[in-house]
């Protein structure tokens, strides 16, 4: 009888949210006696006072009601104000349910508990599901329809079938309907309305809706069972495509990573045919400049710090490429012909610079911020994908068609090539090769810079940053081959999805030694890498 | 006559270095065991052990020293060797254990007892014998470098690209040896050590044994690199080094060589390691980490690559400085560490060996041109700057000819 005088109400219920919104939302004057009255009567007139309560239609009421189910609804002596206690050993805290502020404490004689059974309980239950499904914010409106999935409790349908009428969001109602078929399957409903979940856990395709089928499959007999059966493997292939589809965005999130470790590695690198040790420093400084820029930010110009990374990109570009343009007159040119040195030169060089970021900004992890616009994630079908990986791969493409633009349109990347191909004969023609030799590692530097802007959104922001990008960078450069930035674009993207695939089957270490070995091995075959400049320019 | 002069000058080096090791190898030990503590030449027992250490790097530097110094390839993964052979001697030391460790179990090492396993993994037995593990000490590094440079020098991967795998190397085998799964101790490595060949470890007697073995060690690798690069493979080698192609066209099969020269090296690679573990007690995947590679390489640029003794000396000195700068002025010692890197390679290509021996043989030079001139009743016997002989025109030229001043570097 409860039961369907619950029902009764829930119904109008949602008529009167429907017809009168504004009813919806009451102050904590009116709502307060309303909970006060709980204290009194016998459990037949609680239960009218808990369908008043669900009549205001307002969330608030929602905590007194949870404790009154779980028994933690008191009533003082004193006054007859209602309250939430919660027992620490012999003291009792008094909690307002409406403000869930601390009320004082109070003695054990001085309160008195509300008593509550299991058809109460029972009322209390379905009216909070209806009061959160009918809630206004739809947020809260999914949360309700999740936790009825969840819990598959065929005394939500009544609430979910009216919840379902009154939606207008489709989402919403969408999960509103996968939780009634998850409910019905759990009900003692015919196998028609069995069978109809059934398909519509189906079209839901996730995990969730396969483990629920794969219960009813192994509780069923007949036609439920086979459609059941059916419903999983089709779950199932679609599952299997989803996970691949993920691990392959996985792996270009960390072939992008790679890729802008490892772009102005391969510049320097095809250009001077010398490795710079010290090209993970760069991505470092590229980082702190970020740090930099986000703490003056904050201090001065708060408002600022959405756009914090791309006040960051240029200082960060111009900051390491001034660094690699130091280090290339100071230090490289003075070693030209010796590449084994100059690797051993700017090893020397990553240690200093190092030290000098521990000295002077400490050795702990900084902390860069996120912009709202990197944070927080979006789905596509079963593929969850983060702003800040997304971005990333978005900003290593443009890194990269910049890069490609500036080396084949514009004359410095003309001189450029000219020197990676045949620096003698280039600089027969006239090209000034010291030059553009501190041009083109002012430039890898640079990019390193702008990949530490993006590195430090996704990475510790620490004195040994570059450290950890240095030998993957290696691997990525070797792997594509020197002098073709294409190579080094397909090397990362097929190391960073290969490693990802790896990753279930041999786990994170083990796959990365793989990796490892299989470059090793693929050097023997190819050792200048998968696009290698052909002809005379190798030997130049 | 020039040559015979040249290798005077090397046998004088060689020489001193004999007996300089010789009276480190007699005295150090005995001015710890044999002096009372008051003493002023008593050597306390933390400084054997130090030196001990520093003779073990020192052999890692002269097995570096062979393969880059004399045939040209720089190795960024050396370390993985040393630890490899470390990690051989540490096995035998943890089965030696028995049942004193913490969980006393006879056959199992605690950490396998901790991991819950039930039985040795097989690649553990045969490790409670001491011939064995000083075999393992010599094999392993030696079969993996023979894979390796076989794979390698065959594909003519050379200069940088070999350094990167080599250091793609030790990497990989670093994050490997972090695995619990390896059955080597993971994170923690091997430690906890109570004696070798039935000597307590602990003991002062035991420490000067090991310390002495390790500057025996030191010296007999010492010799064989000697003996190889003077002979006419050590020729060979400096050949390959100066100009890889022209000797492969000349018909010598360049990558027998350099097998031949890497696996060596790699083995003593593995002794330095065998003898480093017994003395600092520990050892574990930090010891592979690439930037310790990197580091034995500036103990011999700093020392002079291509100068056996070279090596040696850069051992010590920048091994020391590192033990005085860490305790003294830790923020500093990294700054002189890239520091040295950068200033060696832009100012001292030829390490301080070159410097001193180029310094020495002009100095000589201008001895005997100074008596030639002062008009001494006969001339001198050889023709330094006998205008005759075109590779002695002047100091400078004449130095070149010493293997010691060629330049080191690959031909690209």
């Amino acid at each position: 009888m409860s039961l369907m005088r619950s029902f009764l109400l829930l119904l109008s219920l949602a008529a009167s949210l429907l017809a009168t919104p504004a009813l919806a939302q009451s102050d904590a004057a009116t709502l307060r006696p309303l909970i006060n009255e709980l204290a009194k009567g016998k459990y037949s007139e609680t239960e009218k006072q808990i369908g008043a309560l669900v009549a205001t239609g307002d969330p608030q009421v929602a905590p007194a009601l949870e404790a009154l189910s779980d028994g933690d609804l008191y009533a003082r002596k004193a006054d007859g104000e209602v309250f939430i206690i919660k027992k620490a050993g012999k003291a009792y805290t008094l909690i307002d349910p409406l403000t869930m502020e601390t009320a004082g404490e109070a003695s054990k004689r001085e309160i008195k508990k509300i008593k509550v059974n299991n058809s109460l309980r029972r009322v209390i239950r379905s009216a909070l599901g209806s009061l959160t499904l009918m809630a206004p914010d739809p947020a809260v409106r999914m949360a309700a329809a999740e936790a009825i999935f969840k819990a598959k409790d065929p005394d939500g349908i009544e609430a979910l079938d009216a919840a379902i009428a009154a939606e207008a969001d489709d989402g919403v109602r969408k999960k509103m309907e996968e939780a009634r078929a998850a409910a019905v399957l759990n009900s003692d409903m015919d196998e028609a309305a069995k069978l109809q979940a059934v398909s519509t856990l189906g079209t839901m395709g996730n995990r969730d809706a396969l483990s629920r089928l794969i219960a009813v499959q192994s509780s069923s007999e007949g036609a439920l069972r086979e459609a059941a059966t059916t419903e999983i493997t089709k779950i199932e292939k679609s599952i299997a495509a989803w996970d691949a589809a993920q691990n392959i965005w996985y792996g270009l999130s960390l072939g992008s990573v790679l890729l802008l470790a490892a772009i102005g590695l391969a510049i320097t690198f095809g250009v001077m045919g010398v490795i710079n040790m010290a090209h993970g420093e760069m991505v470092m400084i590229g980082a702190y400049v970020t740090f930099v820029v986000q703490e003056f930010i904050r201090s001065s110009a708060p408002g600022l710090f959405e756009y914090s990374l791309f006040i960051a990109l240029p200082l960060a570009f111009l900051t390491s490429g001034l660094v690699g343009v130091a280090i290339e007159r100071g230090v490289i040119r003075w070693l030209y012909g010796r590449p084994l040195e100059t690797l051993l030169a700017t090893w020397g060089i990553s240690l200093v610079l190092q030290q000098a970021v521990r000295s002077i900004f400490g050795p702990t992890n900084r902390e860069v911020g996120n912009p709202d616009w990197m944070s927080g994630a979006f789905e596509i079908g079963q593929m969850t994908i983060t702003y800040n990986r997304m971005w990333i791969i978005v900003f290593a493409m443009l890194v990269f068609a910049g890069l490609m633009l500036v080396l084949k349109k514009t004359p410095f990347g003309l001189y450029t090539r000219a020197v990676t191909q045949n620096r003698r004969m280039a600089a027969s023609m006239g090209i000034r090769t010291p030059w553009i030799d501190a041009l083109t590692f002012g430039l890898g530097s640079g990019i390193a810079g702008i990949a530490g802007v993006a590195l430090s959104q996704i990475d510790n922001v620490s004195p040994n940053l570059g450290q950890g990008y240095i030998i993957d960078s290696f691997m990525v450069v070797v792997f594509g081959g020197v002098g073709n930035l294409w190579g080094t674009l397909v090397g990362a993207m097929t190391l960073g999805v290969v490693n990802k695939f790896l990753e279930p089957y041999a786990g994170a270490v083990l796959g990365k030694i793989f990796v490892l070995v299989f470059i090793i091995l693929f050097i023997q075959k190819r050792p200048r890498g998968l696009f290698a400049l052909k002809g005379r320019a190798v030997e130049a | 006559m020039m040559s015979s002069f040249l290798f005077r000058a090397m046998d004088a080096r060689a020489g001193l270095f004999l007996a300089i090791m010789a009276a480190v190898i007699i005295l150090v030990p005995a001015c710890n065991l044999l002096l009372p503590e008051g003493s002023t030449f008593h050597v306390p027992n933390y400084a054997v052990t130090l030196m001990g250490k520093y003779l073990t790097y020192a052999l890692l530097a002269l097995a570096v020293d062979l393969v880059w110094g004399y045939c040209g390839i720089l190795s960024l993964g050396h370390a993985a060797f040393f630890a490899l052979g470390g990690y051989a001697m540490g096995m035998y030391l943890m089965r030696q254990i028995g049942t004193r460790g913490v969980y006393g179990d006879p056959i199992l090492p605690d950490f396998m007892v901790f991991l819950n396993w039930g039985e040795l993994p097989w690649y553990w037995y045969g490790f409670d014998m001491f011939w064995f593990a000083a075999l393992m000490v010599l094999l392993v590094p030696g079969v993996l470098a023979f894979v390796f440079g076989w794979f390698a020098f065959r594909s003519r991967v050379t200069g940088v690209y070999l350094s990167i795998i080599t250091q793609a190397l030790t990497y990989a085998l670093l994050l490997a040896f972090f695995r619990n799964d390896m059955g080597f101790g993971g994170n923690n490595g091997l430690t906890d050590f109570k004696d070798i060949l039935g000597f307590d470890i602990q003991a002062d007697t035991t420490r000067a044994g090991l310390f002495a073995a390790s500057g025996l060690a030191l010296v007999l690798c010492f010799l064989i690199c000697r003996a190889i690069t003077r002979s006419k493979l050590g020729k060979v080698l400096v050949a390959v080094r100066d100009a890889e192609s022209r000797t492969r066209f000349l018909g010598y099969r360049v990558e027998h060589y350099k097998l031949f020269v890497w696996t060596l090296s790699a083995m003593m690679a593995g002794i330095a390691g065998a003898l480093y573990v017994p003395q600092v007690g520990i050892i574990n995947p930090g010891e592979f980490a690439p930037a310790n590679s990197i580091e034995v390489v500036i103990w011999v640029a700093v020392g002079g690559r291509g100068t056996l003794v070279g090596a040696v000396l850069g051992a010590v000195l920048v091994n020391f400085a590192k033990t005085w700068f860490t305790a003294a002025l830790p923020d500093i010692w990294l700054f002189a560490l890239g520091g040295l890197f950068v200033v060696v390679t832009l100012f001292l290509p030829k390490g301080i060996v070159g410097i001193v021996s180029q310094g020495w043989t002009a100095l000589r030079q201008r001895k005997i041109s100074e008596d030639y001139e002062a008009g001494s009743d006969e001339p001198p016997s050889q023709a330094p700057q006998s205008p005759a002989s075109p590779a002695n025109v002047s100091p400078k030229t004449s130095s070149s000819t010493l293997p010691a001043d060629a330049e080191p570097q690959p031909a690209e």
